[in-house]
């Protein structure tokens, strides 16, 4: 298939007065065209700002993209100048963000919001904007479209206004869209709904999609690959069932483990990843999962591993761990049976009970809290 | 009933333990919370009411947990309020072990208080950014004449020890902690007069996937060790069926379905109960890819004009003449199993 987007290298970083955050950092991947893939991890991961830098949404300053490419069509994005950026942005890549509420504008009507964009790239004019307009609201399944299409995004429900941001991320054909999170504000029966949408959307027009979420129940009916990304890097690939059925990373099994299925016949504890998310500002030097990984050795804490092709799994699995790789200490280990040593996760309960404030601070550092004034 | 941090054992009893005692710790009968709308500034008339919950009868039985789930607005947290008395119910009973609350007055319910907690959802904000976490969990314990000075210090210190967070960290502000550790400041305050009863209103989704699994162990434990019952709120169906015991299910205002867990996950009777729980993904693409989903159409209707008839029958795919017409009432379908339908079952 042919390639529609190759990053490589990616390291995006924000210059923040406690330090330099590094939120991406070596981050590369390809797409090919009509493809669907999940970018998978926790808050403050990366992936959102992953995301953003395909688009030159980072906002600068504090943040700056400092290396890699980002090759979309075979240009690239990062060399563009600021009006041929704006000529990709909304025309060939499309983004649908988390909260439908924040990213519309209260004050103008849905059809002024829709045909912005029409206007702008397919030089439509005012009354073929309007007509394609309605189209496109009827085509993500919007109730009488044509008399809703003056309202004001407060007058939608969640739900509609994730499909106006649907609709708009749709509306000049775009190659490839970014979803940030479409579902996560929404109640489980609307989620459904919207994933519905999506999938039929992805079929229909062939389009790309990146699929950013935290939860893996998503990404399992939605995508054909997986990429799991935790402080900052990519840390697993492989396809959705290879992911699924043989994860190869201790991060990937700490996230299976730990989150009840609907489906769970029998009452078993749930086996929780301890410990805090990486700092990064300070990561750590080796493995950045070493500190709250229960399988870790000397090593991961010295030297950090790469992200390569592991025994055991198919041709295009990759992940970044000493332990599976060519080798390893965990290569034949079945992690729905063996947890690993108890005793280390004692110990990183520890450590982080006995965890000065400030590292934990630092931790969350990308959203500081104000501080009290006494 | 004494907080003892040695006792590090960790047995798990609770759920042969409890089904069948019989005791119920609080019965809840046709509690019924409106919030007025009003027009005019200065002489306001009521023009309608927001009929957040809208007559729901249920008990919990000491030592279990019953699930309460629904999408937002369906009145679920405003359940676990009137309960606790945050909100004055509009009509109905809520005994709490066989005390009727809401005719208590003000100085005999603040004493009821240290029998029943609540913790909430955001970490964030329902912490007081400007107390040390040494005076936020020993706040409840000056309030109910529990402890002072040294021995409050010492049983903060415990406290802390209890919900897995360093004991000396009491002269520090909620600032200093991450989301999941202010969670459990949460709980150590809630913890603090020793309760019978935790109402939990959505503990965890305001946490990293990674963390739910601490809090939802934390509470398992805690529930084991100190005997305590909680009603824990919602949103989530996969936690909601790993933590509880029973379940119930809200929608627009009103329980439409009651059973222990496995037989409400295992053959709902009501069809929202079928499309909820048909909604949910599940993190495993050889089963989604097999999985018929049942989607909803359209949106929940306002609960300050709710549908008639069966609340439900505007998004029903099994609604016909009556569902319109008559309110279906509240029944036994099997036992323990309570389901509000004039079609249930499959």
């Amino acid at each position: 298939m042919p390639e529609l987007l190759a990053v490589r290298d990616l390291h995006t970083q924000f210059f923040t007065r406690d330090g330099v955050v590094r939120a991406v950092d070596g981050v590369s991947f390809e797409l090919a065209a009509g493809e669907t893939l999940g970018l998978v991890g926790e808050s403050g991961c990366g992936k959102t700002v992953t995301a953003l830098s395909l688009m030159r949404l980072i906002p600068m300053p504090p943040g700056r993209i400092v290396k890699g490419a980002i090759m979309f069509d075979g240009q690239d994005v990062l060399k563009m100048d600021d009006d041929e950026v704006r000529g990709i942005r909304g025309n060939n890549i499309a983004m649908i963000f988390q909260d439908p509420m924040t990213s519309l504008n209260p004050v103008l009507t849905i059809s002024r919001q829709i045909s912005e964009a029409l206007e702008l790239h397919l030089k439509m004019d005012r009354s073929e904007a309007r007509k394609r307009t309605i189209e496109l609201l009827e085509l993500v399944g919007i109730p009488s479209a044509k008399k809703r299409v003056d309202d004001y995004p407060h007058q939608f429900s969640g739900g509609m206004r994730q499909r106006v941001m649907i609709a708009m991320a749709l509306s000049c054909n775009p190659k490839l869209i970014l979803a940030d999170e479409p579902t996560t504000a929404l109640d489980v029966t609307i989620q459904a709904q919207i994933l519905e949408l999506l999938k039929g959307l992805a079929k229909e027009f062939r389009t790309a999609f990146i699929l950013i979420t935290h939860d893996l129940g998503v990404v399992a009916g939605m995508t054909q690959r997986i990429h799991v990304m935790y402080g900052g890097k990519i840390v697993e690939k492989a396809d959705t069932g290879e992911l699924f059925a043989n994860p190869k990373m201790p991060y990937t099994w700490g996230l299976l483990r730990s989150i009840p299925r609907l489906d769970e016949h029998r009452k078993s504890k749930l086996l929780p990843i301890e410990g805090l998310p990486p700092d990064l500002i300070a990561p750590p030097p080796g493995c950045r999962f070493e500190p709250r990984c229960q399988y870790r050795r000397d090593i991961c804490r010295e030297q950090e591993p790469e992200l390569k092709h592991i025994p055991n799994a198919k041709a295009d699995h990759e992940a970044r761990c000493w332990g599976t790789q060519e080798g390893g200490w965990l290569v034949a280990t079945d992690w729905r049976r063996e947890i690993g040593d108890t005793r280390v996760l004692e110990e990183i309960k520890q450590e982080v009970a006995q965890l000065p404030a400030e590292a934990v601070r630092a931790a969350e550092a990308e959203t500081p809290p104000p501080p009290p004034t006494p | 009933m004494a907080v003892t941090p040695t006792d590090t054992e960790y047995v798990r009893t609770r759920s042969t333990a409890t089904v069948g005692s019989g005791r119920n710790l609080l019965d809840v009968k046709a509690l019924k919370m409106h919030f007025p709308l009003t027009q005019g500034i200065i002489f306001q008339r009521q023009v309608g009411a927001v009929r957040a919950v809208d007559g729901i009868d249920f008990f919990v039985e000491k030592g279990e947990t019953l699930g309460l789930v629904g999408e937002s607005g369906c009145g679920k947290s405003t359940t676990g309020r009137a309960i606790l008395q945050l909100y004055k119910p509009t009509a109905g009973e809520v005994k709490f072990d066989n005390i009727e609350l809401t005719t208590l007055g003000g100085e005999q319910m603040r004493r009821m208080r240290r029998r029943m907690q609540m913790i909430f959802q955001d970490p964030y904000a329902s912490l007081n950014p400007r107390m040390t976490v040494g005076n936020i969990i020993g706040e409840p314990l000056e309030v109910h004449n529990l402890a002072r000075g040294k021995e409050k210090t010492e049983r903060v210190q415990e406290l802390l020890r209890v919900v897995g967070l360093n004991p000396y960290f009491t002269n520090r502000y909620p600032h200093e902690f991450s989301g999941g550790q202010r969670q459990r400041i949460g709980v150590a305050r809630a913890l603090a007069v020793e309760p019978e009863f935790i109402v939990a209103d959505e503990p965890i989704s305001a946490l990293d996937v990674s963390i739910q699994a601490q809090i939802i162990n934390l509470l398992e434990e805690l529930q084991d060790r100190f005997k305590l019952t909680y009603l824990f709120i919602a949103h989530d169906l996969s936690v909601v069926r790993h933590i509880s015991d029973r379940v119930a299910v809200m929608y627009l205002g009103k329980i439409v379905e009651l059973a222990d867990r496995v037989d409400l996950y295992e053959k709902p009777l009501h069809p929202y109960s079928q499309a909820l729980l048909s909604a949910v993904p599940i993190p495993d693409p050889a089963v989604e890819s097999k999985r018929k989903r049942i989607i909803l159409t359209g949106d929940v209707p306002s609960p300050v004009n709710p549908p008639s008839g069966c609340r439900f029958h505007t998004r029903c795919w099994k609604a016909q003449q009556i569902c319109s017409e008559v309110d279906p009432e509240f029944i036994e379908h099997e036992p323990r199993h309570w389901a509000a339908c004039h079609f249930p079952g499959a």
